[in-house]
């Protein structure tokens, strides 16, 4: 509006001048756009497009090939009855068990874990810059990675157990990773441990940020340190809180990799999450519905836990 | 400007496809990239290059093969197959009826290929009568690996029925050795009980159960008993068995750790590569109870429905793969039989002897059967139902028999 404004009033200067002001003027306003615009349209077609495709697919028949005739509720029929298949359990049935003790344990281990890691950091220690990238390297490592490492640590006859036993602890026992009720939780555990170096570098960055006026008033106040982190840091540490659980329950739920390197699947199948069901029906056994219809509950199941918790938080940063 | 563009857009459509179209160039999509196995592959390679041909590798590490088979999905889809891909079991005749795949019906019949080809192996090959890929080897699954030294030790002999192979696994178990070695994964579980099944019901029962699902088998008594059997087998395994490796499983009998292996004859592959010979270090004996049947799978070269142009190549590689010279070379280094019965084994160590007349006797006497576990029974979808419930049972989700037959009926309903 200015640049306009003082193109008019500069009469005595040549039109195309002017024009091209407010040339310029345009593109300014549109250089966001056009630059958003591509990956706006990426977005668009292979998320949305493709989240689309697979709700569509999920209603089909499809095997081996997309079939995109719609009509069939086959593949939601069975999984309904394997919701509840039991004994024996189901792959449906252990999958989502275990995606339940998996999700609740990795995404809360990590957030206290990390949140420990950082708070003891943040005591002005020495060699923190030492510190600090051990225990966020594993975070640099794929799940593969990890899951290989974590496998071979964890083999009774091959990691802890047998070393322990070559140093004379002859009792000790540790065999999870052989145990059908217990394997899942040693997915848990290379899970923490790969991603609590992570959760402390956000809570870090989040301590650090904290005003420390605040914390010196406290402290003339008379508040212990317990009180300090329980009353008023951690709660002031909610926005880190928030995105720490956004980048948690995306990387539980999506799960694959680690169940794949450190279980091959679990003794039976027990070590199973939605991701591995899902793959394991689309491409191993050709039913391609079936594996549709899962992503499709995998996906409503997270936009219900988390749409209600995006809608309260950002609400509230409105008021 | 514009006119220039469109001349060069012009030049370019018409000068690209015919560089492209190096009809000399063949594509070939596989996953073996592992050492005995890429060595093999070096047979055809070797033989296409005397033939003038380039051989464009389009490798997908990865042993089974599933993310080769997601690639290749991906390649179809986009309309740019490779002019020949290796392919599993029933795979082959979901791309046939979904149009995919070439016609390679003239080149067999010139070549009598219909004639030395056992008919339940082409059953995998063709497609509504038609030929769409060639088969590569046989390989087969109902197969027992001993070290010798442990055997002499245990003075074992070579047991002829299940009951003897009981007793051969309690000598084992009495002289502090572990007894069978066992990769504690589910497709291995499954490999294991194909030969249980045809050893408990004999080669009518398997067929009737595990080719052709039938109802009354697969709820029968016999079905019962084959899982009874297979839990007497869970008895004989190291506590430490689940979810290891089927190579380290060889590596156990290998070193002497443990006395035998219930394997399809890759794990030769893994002997040979110990330095190991047959006869004098290991044994190779069929399943005890299944001697004259063979339980097979076999891996296979799909023909995709190519332009005309690389169509020669196409033939070339599927002539080459069932020459004579080819499938005798190729198979002594894979450790599998040819899949022509008129090749001589004069190049074959022992178990390579015994594996050809083996086939060649059972294709003879109908007791040539697809192996369920590896995709060669039924259809990857009611594969895996039986793969689901050979594990749940062998590992205790699933705890009797008679809940494994009613389990089994079921997952193959659904599946259906």
């Amino acid at each position: 509006m200015a640049l306009v404004n003082t193109g008019k009033a500069g009469a005595s200067r040549p039109r195309s001048a002017m024009s091209r002001r407010s040339l310029r003027a345009h593109l300014q306003d549109a250089l966001p756009k056009l630059v958003l615009a591509p990956s706006f349209a990426i977005t668009l077609v292979f998320v949305y497009g493709f989240i689309l495709w697979t709700v569509w697919l999920s209603f089909t028949n499809s095997r081996a090939f997309p079939n995109y005739s719609l009509g069939s509720t086959r593949a939601y029929r069975l999984l309904w009855s394997w919701t509840f298949a039991h004994d024996p359990p189901s792959d449906w049935y252990t999958s989502i068990i275990n995606m339940a003790i998996f999700g609740a344990l990795y995404i809360f281990g990590c957030l206290a874990i990390g949140l420990l890691l950082a708070i003891l950091l943040d005591q002005k220690i020495r060699a923190e810059g030492v510190l600090r990238p051990i225990y966020l390297y594993p975070m640099a490592l794929s799940f593969i990675v990890t899951g290989v490492a974590w496998k071979w640590f964890l083999d009774p006859g091959l990691g802890l157990e047998h070393t322990l036993h070559l140093w004379g602890w002859t009792s000790f026992h540790f065999d999870w990773i052989k145990n059908k009720d217990r394997v899942i939780y040693t997915v848990v555990i290379a899970g923490i441990w790969q991603s609590s170096g992570f959760m402390m570098a956000m809570f870090l960055a989040g301590l650090r940020g904290i005003d420390t006026e605040i914390v010196k008033a406290a402290r003339m106040d008379g508040a212990s340190t317990w009180h300090l982190y329980q009353r008023i840091i951690i709660p002031m540490l909610r926005p880190v809180f928030f995105s720490a659980l956004i980048v948690l329950a995306h990387l539980a739920i999506t799960s694959y990799d680690l169940v794949v390197a450190l279980t091959s699947g679990g003794p039976g199948g027990s070590a199973w999450l939605p991701a591995n069901f899902m793959y394991q029906y689309t491409f191993k056994r050709n039913e391609l519905a079936i594996g549709s219809a899962s992503a499709v509950i995998m996906l409503m199941t997270v936009t219900a836990i988390i749409v209600p918790y995006l809608y309260s938080e950002l609400r509230e940063k409105a008021r | 400007m514009r006119k220039l563009i469109i001349a060069a857009a012009l030049l370019a459509a018409t000068t690209l496809p015919s560089s492209a179209a190096d009809t000399k160039e063949l594509q070939m999509l596989h996953w073996w990239t592992s050492g005995g196995e890429a060595a093999a592959l070096s047979v055809i390679k070797t033989e296409m290059a005397k033939e003038g041909y380039v051989w464009k590798d389009v490798p997908v590490a990865g042993g089974g093969g599933g993310p080769a088979m997601v690639t290749l999905k991906a390649l179809v889809a986009a309309g740019n197959p490779p002019t020949a891909s290796q392919m599993l079991g029933y795979i082959v005749q979901d791309y046939a009826a979904a149009g995919k795949l070439g016609d390679l019906t003239a080149t067999a019949k010139a070549e009598g290929w219909d004639k030395v080809v056992p008919a339940a192996i082409q059953k995998f090959v063709t497609y509504d009568g038609k030929w769409v890929a060639v088969p590569v080897d046989t390989h087969s699954v109902n197969w027992i690996w001993l070290n010798k030294a442990v055997m002499e030790k245990i003075g074992g002999t070579e047991p002829k029925t299940f009951d003897d192979f009981i007793a051969l696994l309690d000598k084992a178990k009495g002289a502090g050795v572990i007894p069978l070695a066992l990769g504690g994964q589910d497709w291995q579980e499954a490999t294991m009980f194909d030969s249980v099944v045809l050893a408990t019901g004999g080669p009518d029962f398997y067929k009737k159960a595990l080719n052709d699902l039938d109802d009354d088998a697969l709820k029968s008594d016999t079905m019962k008993k084959a899982f009874d059997n297979l839990a007497k087998l869970r008895e004989y395994v190291d506590p430490n068995y689940s979810g290891r490796d089927w190579n380290l499983a060889t590596a156990m009998v290998i070193k002497g750790d443990a006395l035998v292996q219930v394997m399809g004859d890759w794990a030769k592959g893994e002997f040979t590569a110990a330095k190991k010979t047959p006869g004098t270090d290991y044994l190779c004996y069929r399943f005890p109870g299944t001697q004259g049947s063979v339980i097979y799978n076999t891996d296979v070269f799909a023909m995709f429905d190519v332009p005309a142009d690389r169509q020669a190549s196409q033939t070339a590689l599927a002539k080459a793969v069932m020459s004579k010279d080819v499938q005798a070379g190729f198979n002594e280094i894979k450790g599998a039989a040819p899949v022509r019965t008129d090749i001589s084994d004069a190049g074959f160590d022992a178990c390579g002897k015994k594996a050809i007349a083996d086939l060649k006797a059972a294709d003879a006497g109908g007791t040539l059967f697809g192996s369920m576990a590896e995709g060669y029974g039924a259809p990857p979808a009611v594969a895996g139902a039986y793969t689901d419930v050979v594990t749940k049972f062998f590992h205790g989700q699933i705890k009797t028999s008679d809940d494994a037959v009613a389990q089994l009926v079921k997952a193959i309903d659904d599946a259906k």
